[in-house]
């Protein structure tokens, strides 16, 4: 074959097997590994698949914060003001977690409809609400300061 | 009453960004005019236009740094992120703390890198000098115009300013936020030095082995800095953020990672560009790449669409801006890419086994995970534009992918610096690499062996991955030095640039092991700790003592006094704190570190449980250094190859006159 033909096979050869490797795996990768975001109203009507992993969000209700007294476990509930779900984890919550503040959960929803969580998360600094709590409160004509603005009675 | 400087500072400051908007104008326009009929006045002034550029942008930053020594609150941008008890190091930080500010030392690292042309290029022929300015420019006026109309750090609050600032945010209160965004910052902006080249490149259809001898310091330059860049943001993270990760696939790390991986394809394909004339359009298209995906982190980062602790504001405004800037910048120079690139051609064979294939690879191989960590960062995004849901990729969609690639990426890493350019024989590589194969795969499978109980096959696969990197090196090394006299004596005969390889492929290694063994070997334990009680993790024991109440200048801090014992005998005392700070009410932890070069401990505070109890996380972390030490292998590595005599000696040699060739140097 000509030097330069056999020279862009080659080059061809190359980006096939590689992109058709790294496609692949891709595709598998997002499949496994996506997390969709559900704001705790649709968690507490059902709409949400059993035993995947998902992510939520929504304000810690106050008062509702309980901590066991011999190891790390903790129970609190997020609410989005219309319905309340329970957020079971154990570990380490971060700096800025607080009752009345935002946070983001990864877990897994049980058959009960509460949420296990693998992981919390809390905003940044104080001026900051997690833009998909913020998205999921905005039907509500709410918009910065999310959960200072909502009513926690009923 | 009389105006002094404090109360002018910031009009000041606005003042020489305006003019510094002008000069940057007329940077853009008139050596380009120049350049396209001729005129040797018009084409030399860039350079005086680029320094004034330069001193004017450099003033504008220095009345904001001396705004936020003097507490000047009546400024917005110095009340949002600046209280009068902070500590005079934290308030020059602070300048780049916020969304204008940062924005600000970004276009003062432009002027940084457009003044370092001017100077640097006077051995270029003046119309390529002339185009490469002019790209600069260019890039200035978006980002001069960007700050001026939609995020002005000079805004005033007036008439009644506020008594105090609402001060920096704590997070940021730190040393290691004073350097990673200035360095960060070098590495994006400069590869826009690279892109300049590669755009007048295409304009003068010049792209020959001395354009890449050119160009090539400036990318070597800037892809070392944003390694170290990288590499400080992960170390802050790691001590800062108090979880004990170092890499969390956040899209604004990821926003970083982009231009790393393409700038590293680039810094590789330049060198074929340079050695042997080809991948030319490739270069090109490398070039404009890395300098997009620069534009596309900060516009990802400062628009706000992402949650992180960098996105500072939710302002769509300026998100179209930058976007718009981006589309500008990335649609002209592909339209221009693709009318002016069959100019630029070259051809010149290969062989399938050379060392032009394995850059080859490694380019493919760059560009291919480039593309897959974009995706994953993207589609978020895309996702909720498209109304597909909320959605997030999380750190096993990366690493499935990326490991394996990268892998790959190091295996073929040792092939490069042995074969030979066009043609290289496959006996030639085993008979020099045999060796380095047989001692990496004892090392990489006795080490797990040797280091813990439980025997961790990945393990042994990263380290045989970092030792065959570095004994096929080493066998290279020898190689070269096989008909010299004296060992010492070959070493001297050898250039900078190829130090700077072994360093920075050395580096690699370097983080191969620090990111492998840190992920396989950690132990954590996050418990419950009373006083008195004692925790134990692998072979050291830690004791919490007690816990204390601290005041520091601007905070409140809980302490916990904690002794480690290492096989039953007292090693050390580490001081872990949460911080309260008084300005902004929010709350912080401090680590408690001992660092050594192959284990970390580190200590952190959770939350109080009871009086005497708090929930604390305490890990070992092998090997967790290395990932760090590597980057600033690479950083040095890039230093090392920009010092290579090669460089200086072209700055004498050539002079403007004799270097351009007839009927290339305009209008073709």
């Amino acid at each position: 074959m000509h030097p330069l033909r056999k020279q862009r096979l080659m080059i061809v050869i190359f980006i096939v097997v590689f992109s058709s490797v790294a496609v692949g795996l891709m595709a598998y990768a997002l499949r496994e590994n996506i997390n969709l975001f559900y704001p705790p109203s649709k968690i507490a009507a059902g709409d949400v698949p059993h035993n995947t992993r998902i992510r939520a969000g929504g304000c810690v209700k106050p008062g509702s914060v309980q901590r066991a007294s011999d190891s790390l476990e903790i129970r609190f509930l997020i609410t989005d003001g219309i319905s309340d779900v329970k957020v079971n984890f154990n570990g380490i919550l971060p700096d800025l977690f607080a009752e009345g503040e935002a946070a983001v959960i990864n877990g897994i929803v049980t058959e009960s409809g509460e949420i296990n969580a693998s992981e919390v998360l809390a905003k940044h600094d104080e001026n900051y609400t997690p833009p998909e709590v913020a998205e999921a409160m905005k039907d509500k004509g709410e918009h910065q300061k999310t959960c200072e603005g909502l009513k926690y009675g009923a | 009453m009389a105006l002094d400087f404090v109360q002018l500072a910031p009009e000041m400051g606005q003042f020489a960004l305006i003019l510094s908007l002008c000069l940057s104008a007329a940077l853009f326009v008139l050596p380009l005019v120049g350049a396209h009929y001729g005129s040797n006045v018009l084409m030399q002034s860039g350079r005086s236009l680029a320094t004034g550029f330069f001193i004017f942008v450099s003033f504008a930053f220095c009345c904001l740094v001396y705004s936020f020594l003097h507490d000047d609150f009546s400024v917005k941008y110095v009340a949002s992120n600046s209280n009068s008890l902070l500590p005079y190091y934290y308030k020059i930080s602070a300048v780049w703390g916020g969304h204008e500010g940062s924005l600000l030392l970004w276009i003062l690292m432009l002027a940084g890198w457009t003044f370092a042309v001017a100077i640097f290029s006077r051995s270029l022929p003046l119309d390529m000098q002339a185009r490469v300015l002019a790209v600069m420019g260019f890039v200035a006026v978006g980002f001069l115009s960007f700050i001026l109309f939609t995020s002005n750090p000079f805004d005033r609050i007036l008439p009644i300013p506020p008594q105090d600032g609402s001060d920096l945010n704590p997070l940021l209160q730190d040393i290691g936020l004073i350097i990673h965004p200035p360095v960060l910052y070098m590495g994006y902006v400069g590869f826009s030095v690279v892109f300049a080249f590669a755009i007048a490149a295409l304009l003068t259809g010049r792209l020959d082995s001395a354009w890449a001898r050119w160009s090539r310091p400036w990318a070597t330059m800037a892809w070392g800095f944003l390694s170290v860049g990288i590499a400080l943001g992960s170390w802050w993270a790691y001590y800062e953020l108090g979880w004990g990760g170092w890499w969390f696939w956040d899209p604004v790390e990821n926003a970083s990672f982009l231009p790393w991986l393409i700038g590293t394809a680039l810094i590789h394909s330049l060198a074929v560009t340079e050695k042997r004339s080809l991948f030319k359009s490739w270069t090109i298209l490398l070039a404009i790449f890395t300098f997009s995906l620069s534009l596309l982190g900060t516009f990802l980062v400062r628009s706000g669409v992402l949650t992180s602790v960098h996105a500072f504001a939710n302002d769509p405004e300026r998100g179209v801006f930058i976007l718009g800037f981006f589309l500008v910048v990335v649609g002209g120079s592909l339209t221009l890419f693709a009318l002016r690139a069959p100019v630029v051609k070259g051809s010149a064979g290969f062989n399938l086994l050379s060392r032009e294939t394995f850059l080859l690879a490694n380019n493919i191989l760059l560009t291919i995970i480039m593309i897959m960590v974009l995706l994953g960062t993207l589609y978020p995004l895309v996702a909720d534009a498209l109304s597909l849901g909320k959605i997030s990729v999380g750190p096993p969609y990366f690493n499935l992918f990326f490991l394996p690639l990268m892998g790959l990426l190091c295996l073929l890493m040792a092939f490069g610096p042995l074969s030979n350019w066009k043609r290289t024989t496959g006996l030639q590589l085993v008979n020099l690499l045999w060796k380095p194969w047989a001692i990496s795969l004892v090392i990489g499978l006795v080490f797990p062996l040797i280091y813990r109980d439980k025997y961790e096959i990945l393990a042994a696969l990263t380290v045989f991955i970092a030792s065959w990197i570095v004994t096929a090196l080493l066998a290279d090394l020898f190689y070269r030095l096989r008909n010299s006299d004296s060992f010492f004596a070959g070493l001297k005969k050898l250039s900078l640039s190829y130090f700077a390889m072994v360093v920075a492929h050395a580096g690699i290694a370097a983080t191969t092991v620090g990111v492998g063994l840190t992920s396989i070997y950690t132990e954590q334990r996050d418990i419950r700790m009373e006083v008195g009680q004692k925790v134990t993790v692998v072979e050291y024991d830690f004791i919490l003592n007690k816990l204390t109440h601290i005041d520091g200048p601007n905070y409140t801090a809980e302490e916990a006094l904690i002794t480690v014992m290492k096989d039953g005998k007292f090693l050390r005392e580490m001081k872990p704190q949460k911080r309260r700070y008084l300005a902004s009410g929010s709350t912080m932890t401090e680590v408690a570190l001992d660092v050594s070069l192959f284990r970390d401990l580190y200590v952190a505070m959770g939350e109080p449980l009871t009086e005497t109890a708090w929930a604390m996380r305490v890990h070992l972390k092998p090997f967790v250094r290395w990932i760090w030490l590597g980057a600033l292998m690479m950083g040095f590595g890039a230093v090392l190859a920009v010092a290579d005599k090669r460089y200086r000696k072209a700055i004498k040699q050539e002079s403007p006159a004799v270097e351009v060739p007839v009927g290339k140097l305009v209008n073709e």
